[in-house]
């Protein structure tokens, strides 16, 4: 590897001093796709093809790249990891890949994802399990999985990601990585397979908070085709890193930071949170002023049955385009009604038509009022609860999952009940639209995990500075799996 | 007819037409026979595509909202209507319900039945995306997805109408309505127009303000035609009467949607109420809540224009012109705003009228064209009937001044000058002929008998034929009558 461990900056200045052509990195970046592919199931397509374009003052321009498979891309396979979409081939570019295209970046392959973004493992892809590249034992969580591996090993500095949950900001969090998901509307959704309409974002994995600035500030835009859009031409996030963050404040959630709350704690648990609690003192030593705050644990346990009952209703309707009638591999039958019928029982894993009859259930007229207007109530309560909190703190910040990365050979149901809000809290972010960055902040059993901060709408610009002076504090920035740790 | 009292609601939906573009995508809203080429990705519902609302088509609904005497909303949403059909490729339908609540709610209309003056109760309309149209070939199904994201307005009534004649009354009132307001053509021949009917039956004696004292309701569901809502209706309070009749009423009329059937004129059953589909309305996401401002809602009230119903009354009050005319005239916006110019330019209405539904209409018709592509302006008309009322030109010369302008597209003045149309009223000038013509047929004024001057009719024709028709006719005739009447 000689140059896709670098930052976008330190590539875009041998681009333009001839160091190296854009033409070298994309067969790097190809070349180490294929090694990851080897070792860790990443990709769903490989663009062999790829090709180099000129270089401008674009930072992204020439520089390879990897777009999650729920991106419509034209031309390019695009299968939102489902046997239901396994050849289907866009005929229009998602807005925020095509800006990309134009600042000049250069995809180099396409990831592997939970299908449809359906899942937190990694593992439920039409092309099987994505592995951590720390540990292929573990999993990088999900669903933007194959982007957090590539990222992680490597093989570029960047790769996009949604998140309808936590889907970028805990596989960066497994992977050690940077994860980060603006306000909701700040990148257009069009072109993005739909998995939750009101909390799906997009957003970027990187290995250094600068990077993931860069990205975002040249995917997002107001975009006409996304009502949901807002025009953020004022803000420009990189140019907004300055690293001051002396009397900024943060807050930390005492129901989910204190072993004390959890009953019989795991040993990963205990040190995960008192590897939390060394990042709150480096908070302190950069002079943030960071406070303990308590939320209602009522409420807090409320977050993950709101969750299933939001994303599965949308879910469930988002996904009734998929009939294998005007695209995706037809089906056999008599009638349309047993065409379709036989094309989603085959196409869609179990875990997916569990959904979709969570989904239908809490939207059935009799249930709606118990279950779907009850969860939008709740997560007005979380969101204002959250708001509240932005009115005196700059952003909460918390730990990411209960750990280090899991086992992929028991992903199943190992964990105990009582950690459901520390591996679910992140869905707040998503509730409330709010910008939301992992980075990563030590290790446990050699394995990454990671942090996160969230702010209020808009706030992206200070969010992201937070975090950017933390990592520069940290020993953990720009770290690749199988590199050399320097901890 | 039947001694029971029929209560009818209406679900009447139609399609806007004069928008540039679909109610969520940018396709083309453009009725055409060449199937699926006006499509976006939305259309058809790739995926990753994304509902960007039409500010034209929520304005033109608001409007019809406001002409409906509807209260409109604060903030504006759309709501999803799921279900699977292969018409649907999202698989659910952009719609409205009434919670949140819709672009028009709680209204009521004035419409006209056979002379009468009635009121129907709107409860709401709604805006809302069409379904694709499908064609049932013999053995297969061809889908034209033109029509897939088309706007379509629902408007919802109460059921205040009481016969067929009344819901045919109101489908006209509401078509006329939006083509007043250039919403739509309103074309039930282009699949426009499509009504979904409810009809039940009551004892008359008892109070109908009552829902207590209501029959059973039974839907009968995508009339596409008036005169299909008409025999429905007829046939349906007929089926419900001799239930009533036979003492069966309980057994065959249920709770239940038909549909019509246009060949053997009869409704047949289609679900029964247990069977009704769950559509599990939720908002939809994708469309952010959208404030509606007082100040647009005032100035889309301000785009209003006076409607036919009002038109009418105005010809017949004001202008004098009987119910006929005035009903020829607002039955088609462009002919009144064509003839309400006419007027606005000082010239007699009733003349003004005898033109348009006369000679105009009849050219329209014949030439299967709109008034809107008629070469005569309505000034053009002015000058016309000016040049008779001055007697410049007779009335008969008038009509060929019609056409010679329309053909020779040339203004009527221009017309007469070079045709030489022009009368002549100079009495010494017609007096020269009267001599010419007595000299030339003594043998007539011989015959010609004061008492029974049919010959005159002759002595007439040869100053008309010296002339060739220029010399004025009247002023001719009595000329020639006193000439002749002093020669005995």
């Amino acid at each position: 590897m000689k140059y896709m461990n670098k930052s976008i900056e330190e590539l875009h200045e041998l681009l333009k001093e001839g160091k190296v052509t854009s033409q070298e990195l994309i067969e790097e970046s190809l070349k180490l796709s294929h090694e990851v592919q080897e070792k860790c199931n990443a990709f769903v397509t490989i663009l062999d093809d790829a090709k180099e374009v000129p270089i401008t003052d674009n930072l992204l321009s020439g520089i390879p790249f990897g777009v999650k498979d729920n991106y419509s891309t034209k031309g390019v396979l695009s299968t939102g990891s489902s046997n239901t979409l396994k050849d289907y081939v866009p005929f229009f570019d998602a807005t925020a890949y095509s800006k990309l295209k134009e600042a000049g970046a250069v995809m180099v392959n396409k990831t592997v994802m939970d299908e449809f973004g359906m899942g937190g493992t990694g593992t439920t892809g039409h092309t099987g399990v994505v592995k951590n590249p720390w540990n292929t034992q573990r999993m990088c969580a999900g669903s933007s999985a194959g982007s957090a591996a590539a990222v992680a090993a490597g093989v570029y500095p960047y790769a996009t990601g949604s998140d309808t949950g936590d889907s970028i900001r805990k596989p960066a969090a497994y992977c050690g990585i940077v994860g980060y998901k603006p306000t909701y509307g700040m990148i257009s959704r069009y072109g993005l397979f739909p998995f939750a309409s009101s909390l799906d974002h997009l957003g970027v994995l990187t290995r250094n908070v600068k990077d993931a600035a860069i990205v975002v500030d040249n995917m997002k835009g107001i975009d006409k085709n996304d009502m949901t859009s807002w025009d953020s031409s004022n803000i420009h996030l990189a140019d907004s890193l300055n690293g001051d963050v002396k009397g900024k404040k943060l807050c930390y959630i005492k129901e989910i930071c204190d072993i004390n709350n959890y009953k019989n704690p795991s040993e990963e648990l205990k040190l995960h949170l008192e590897n939390f609690m060394k990042t709150i003192d480096k908070c302190k030593e950069l002079g943030i002023e960071v406070e303990e705050v308590s939320v209602d644990q009522t409420l807090l346990n409320a977050s993950p049955a709101v969750y299933v009952v939001i994303s599965c209703a949308e879910a469930t309707s988002n996904m009734s385009n998929l009939t294998g009638i005007i695209f995706g591999p037809r089906a056999d039958g008599d009638n349309w009604i047993d065409m379709v019928k036989k094309y989603r029982t085959e196409g869609f894993s179990p875990l997916i038509k569990r959904r979709f009859v969570i989904g239908s259930y809490v939207l059935q007229s009799q249930n709606q009022e118990r279950y779907f207007r009850n969860a939008q109530r709740v997560r007005r309560l979380l969101v204002d609860k959250w708001k509240e909190l932005f009115k005196k703190y700059d952003g909460v910040i918390l730990p990411v999952g209960s750990g280090p990365a899991k086992h992929l050979d028991n992903d199943k149901n190992m964990l105990s009940n009582d950690t459901d809000v520390l591996e679910e809290h992140l869905q707040i972010g998503n509730y409330g639209g709010f910008p939301s960055i992992t980075i990563p902040n030590g290790f446990i059993d050699n394995l990454p995990v990671g942090v996160n901060i969230t702010g209020n709408c808009y706030d992206d610009a200070n969010v992201l500075n937070i975090a950017y002076a933390l990592e520069s504090a940290m020993p953990y920035k720009n770290q690749i799996a199988g590199g050399e740790k320097d901890e | 007819m039947s001694k029971y009292l029929a209560k009818i609601g209406l679900e009447m939906h139609c399609e806007i037409s004069e928008t540039n573009t679909k109610v969520f995508s940018s396709a083309r809203n453009d009725y055409s026979s060449t199937p699926n080429c006006n499509i976006r990705a939305i259309d058809m519902a790739f995926p990753g595509i994304l509902p960007v609302v039409n500010k034209e088509a929520v304005k033109m609904a608001l409007k019809t909202s406001m002409v409906l005497n509807c209260s409109q909303p604060e903030f504006m949403y759309f709501e999803r209507k799921n279900y699977y059909y292969p018409d649907l490729p999202k698989g659910y339908q952009l719609t409205q319900e009434t919670k949140p609540i819709p672009v028009g709610i709680y209204g009521e209309v004035k419409y006209e039945c056979n002379g009468e003056e009635k009121t129907l109760r709107v409860n709401n309309l709604h805006l809302e995306e069409d379904a694709a149209s499908s064609n049932h070939l013999y053995d297969t199904t061809s889908i034209d997805y033109n029509r897939a994201g088309v706007p379509l307005l629902e408007l919802v009534t109460e059921p205040d109408l009481h016969s067929a004649d009344e819901a045919v009354a109101f489908l006209e009132h509401m078509r006329m309505i939006y083509q007043y307001l250039d919403i739509s053509e309103a074309d039930t021949k282009k699949g426009q127009v499509r009504c979904d009917v409810n009809v039940s039956i009551m004892d008359p004696e008892l109070d109908e303000n009552d829902p207590n004292n209501w029959g059973t309701k039974v839907e009968i569901k995508n009339v596409n035609s008036f005169g299909g809502v008409r025999d429905a209706i007829n046939f349906e309070i007929k089926r419900q009467t001799k239930a009533k009749e036979n003492g069966t009423y309980d057994t065959d009329v249920i709770q239940e949607t038909r549909r019509w059937d246009e060949e053997t004129m009869s409704t047949i059953h289609m679900r029964s109420k247990v069977d009704a589909v769950d559509y599990k309305y939720f908002v939809e996401p994708n469309i952010p809540k959208y404030k509606i401002s007082k100040e647009w809602i005032e100035e889309i009230r301000k785009e209003i224009p006076m409607l036919a119903y009002d038109r009418k009354k105005k010809y017949m009050n004001e202008y004098g012109l009987s119910e006929y005319d005035s009903d020829i005239l607002v039955k088609e916006k462009a002919n009144s705003d064509y003839f309400e110019k006419v007027v606005a330019l000082g010239t007699d209405p009733k003349s003004a009228a005898n033109w348009v539904n006369g000679m105009i209409l009849s050219y329209l018709n014949y030439n299967e064209i709109s008034i809107k592509d008629f070469y005569m302006s309505p000034e053009m008309l002015k000058e016309l009937i000016d040049l008779i009322d001055s007697k410049t030109i007779s009335s008969k010369q008038g009509k060929d001044v019609f056409y010679k302008v329309i053909e020779d597209k040339k203004t009527p003045k221009k017309v007469v000058e070079d045709e030489g149309m022009m009368q002549i009223t100079d009495e010494n000038a017609i007096m020269n002929i009267i001599d010419e013509v007595i000299e030339e047929n003594p043998k007539q004024v011989d015959q010609y008998d004061p008492q029974n001057p049919k010959l005159l009719d002759y002595f007439v024709g040869q100053i008309m034929k010296k002339t060739k028709g220029k010399a004025n006719p009247s002023s001719a005739r009595s000329m020639m009558k006193e000439k002749l009447d002093s020669l005995k």
